[in-house]
């Protein structure tokens, strides 16, 4: 026996430590790694950054205030000056037909709009708002989501079936309807809101933010639920309760850290959806409200010049397949990396 | 398995009064309005306000407004829309109902069938190029925000390659009763069908990839193949049908939520008066009788599939019974 002891500890001194890491750099390294990941993630920063440019585009570039109506406004395009509402365009040679695409980023890059507004402008201030309730709204509800499932996987029992029962409910509520009936409740009260000591204007991007965070609470719930309750059972949460860990403790330190990859894992694909929402909604009136814009309100206030002038709708389209595609991509190398023998990984 | 039923049944008509009671109160007991306002749509008169309080019993104790409400929906359905001169909601509703079926379900057999193609056809070329390909390709059609595939579809549809023999068949847009034209049915909803189902071929061939792949492993499949079965018969009989497990729930729920107004957004694009189109046209208007109704509608259409979604479950896997 003795010898053996030696033997091992012999093997200790001559062998180089294996240096422990940490499982987040392991799990960024293996990020890193995916190229596809992070070409989207690059992609996902690169819409990012020209969208908190739009007024330094607006100002310094296009020389233009997008928000305004330019119905009497010119610009020069191959060095000729031209109304922006031109006459007689369109199929019929009738009417007033807005500039199309000059492709000159300081004229009127992608046309105008049907009040002659700059939309290579209003598509970068559209990609604010967006990206803005959408990162906004998924982490709100993220935040809350978690809160609500630690408290409940932590202290089970009847405070589990309470918070799980009333997160079935909402899940069972047809998420756009749900919307859509807050939404134009939210509507119906023109002069904006009294929330507590806060006054929010109608027009407020907080409602859309808050509206479509409160909706997918439950999807991000479930899967915390689940891991906080497998968590709970561990040893080491034993180990600490048997140290004498107040509540307190044991949620902070031994559970919460051990359910952030779930919440990690799942923040980009919940603002990919998020994002999808908040350009339905606005699509459909009734989530960024005038003066804002947003992806979603551009492709509607495009839908009159669907056949005259595409690109109004193509862009902000683009912009959104972009941005949520990119999202996708990036969750998808998350999930392999925080999680690599997850059970619906889609790379082999 | 009755036990199950019953508590299964009683859960839906849980669900089913807490929805209704929040929909009741997010419109009748929102602080600062007053719901007579509000109901009666833009520009009310003194008269109509007054009516309008009498008949739903604003005023009277919540259950009571609660009773009134549910009884005007449910049973007597003699719901007005009062910005709408008076048409009677849930009849409309059902009549719009036929279109957006007829919508649903030609969007469903696509997509069932085509992502069962996709989620086959990229599980067998795993190792080749083409299954990341698929995948791409598939994560772009979950990307796309479908009014927007809806729009582009106009435009190239019905734009200036309309004359074109391409697109020369593609009638206006709006929708054409079966029994009045099947033909011009059909053919009015091609294209829409091809749109909505987009999104949901892209997302159920990713999950069925996923499964198949995941299945693959499993003991009995390789028994099934060491006895010597072709591999097409390991797909057919063996793989693909554990895997649908997940692709048949899902597709419960998301259709479920499709008829219930889910295909709004395709329905507005594509001018078809189905349920979806009424929602849209009622909260235009803020119509609050018609967009109660359909939700209160919806509602019930989607907790009674989930309803059915778990019951068939069950009765097909005992496992699932709760003890």
């Amino acid at each position: 026996m003795a010898t053996l002891l030696e033997q091992v500890e012999v093997d200790t001194e001559l062998r180089p430590a294996i240096a422990g890491r940490n499982p987040w750099a392991l799990a960024a390294r293996r990020l890193w790694r995916n190229r596809i990941a992070m070409a989207a993630l690059l992609l996902f920063l690169v819409i990012v950054v020209m969208c908190l440019a739009a007024p330094l585009y607006a100002s310094n570039i296009a020389h233009v205030n997008p928000f305004p109506p330019n119905l009497n406004g010119h610009t020069v395009v191959n060095g000729h000056v031209v109304p922006v509402m031109q006459q007689g365009g369109g199929l019929l040679k009738l009417g007033e037909t807005p500039i199309g695409p000059t492709w000159d980023p300081s004229h009127y890059f992608l046309g105008a709009d049907n009040t002659g507004r700059d939309v290579a402008a209003l598509l970068l201030y559209g990609g604010r708002s967006s990206l803005l309730i959408g990162i906004g709204s998924a982490l709100l509800c993220s935040l809350a989501a978690t809160v609500i499932a630690l408290i409940a996987g932590f202290f089970g029992g009847v405070t589990d079936s309470v918070a799980s029962r009333i997160m079935d409910i909402v899940w069972a509520f047809p998420v756009f309807l749900l919307a859509i009936c807050i939404g134009t409740e939210l509507l119906t009260h023109s002069n904006g809101f009294q929330l507590g000591p806060v006054h929010v204007d109608a027009s407020s991007l907080l409602l859309p933010t808050l509206l479509i965070g409160f909706i997918y609470i439950p999807y991000v719930y479930r899967p915390v639920r689940g891991q906080v309750l497998s968590v709970v059972k561990k040893e080491f949460v034993e180990a600490a309760t048997a140290q004498g860990a107040g509540n307190t403790r044991l949620i902070f330190s031994e559970v919460l850290p051990n359910v952030v990859s779930t919440v990690i894992v799942l923040l980009p694909l919940i603002i990919a959806t998020t994002i999808l929402t908040e350009s339905v909604l606005s699509f459909l009136g009734i989530g960024v409200q005038p003066p804002n814009v947003s992806w979603g309100s551009l492709i509607a206030d495009a839908t009159a010049l669907v056949y005259t002038r595409p690109w109004t709708t193509i862009a902000p389209g683009l912009m959104i397949l972009l941005t949520v595609l990119s999202l996708n991509v990036l969750g998808d190398g998350v999930r392999d990396a925080l999680d690599p023998r997850a059970k619906l990984r889609v790379e082999g | 398995m009755l036990t199950f039923i019953i508590r299964r049944l009683l859960w839906s008509v849980l669900v089913l009064f807490v929805i209704t009671t929040l929909v009741f109160i997010i419109f009748f007991k929102t602080p600062g309005v007053d719901p007579a306002r509000a109901l009666a749509g833009r520009s009310p008169n003194a008269q109509t306000l007054a009516e309008i309080r009498a008949q739903l019993g604003l005023g009277r104790p919540f259950p009571v407004e609660y009773a009134i409400m549910m009884k005007k929906i449910f049973i007597t359905r003699d719901l007005v829309s009062y910005s709408n001169q008076g048409t009677r909601v849930i009849q409309e509703i059902f009549a719009a109902t036929p279109a957006t079926m007829s919508l649903v379900f030609g969007a469903a057999v696509l997509w069932v069938v085509m992502a069962i193609a996709v989620g086959i056809a990229a599980a067998l070329l795993r190792g080749t190029i083409f299954d990341p390909l698929i995948m791409v390709v598939a994560l772009i059609g979950v990307s796309a925000p479908v009014f927007w595939v809806g729009q582009i579809v106009n435009m190239i549809s019905q734009g200036s390659l309309h004359s074109t023999v391409l697109f020369s068949w593609v009638p206006p847009l709006g929708y054409t009763p079966f029994l009045q034209s099947p033909g011009l049915w059909f053919r009015g909803l091609v294209l829409p069908w091809i749109t909505l189902s987009i999104l949901y071929i892209g997302f159920y061939g990713r999950v069925l990839r996923a499964n198949l792949l995941e299945v693959q492993n499993e003991d009995y499949v390789r028994t099934a193949r060491a006895k010597g079965i072709s591999e097409r018969r390991v797909l057919m009989r063996h793989t693909l049908r554990t895997s649908m497990i997940t692709f048949v729930s899902l597709f419960g729920l998301d259709f479920a939520a499709l008829v219930a107004g889910g295909a709004l957004v395709t329905e507005v694009v594509f001018g078809i008066h189905g349920v979806g189109f009424l929602f849209f046209e009622s909260f235009q208007s803020l119509d609050l009788p018609t967009i109660m109704a359909i939700t209160i509608y919806g509602a019930f259409f989607i907790v009674l599939i989930n309803a059915a979604v778990d019951i068939a479950y069950a009765w097909l896997d005992p496992r699932i019974r709760p003890t």
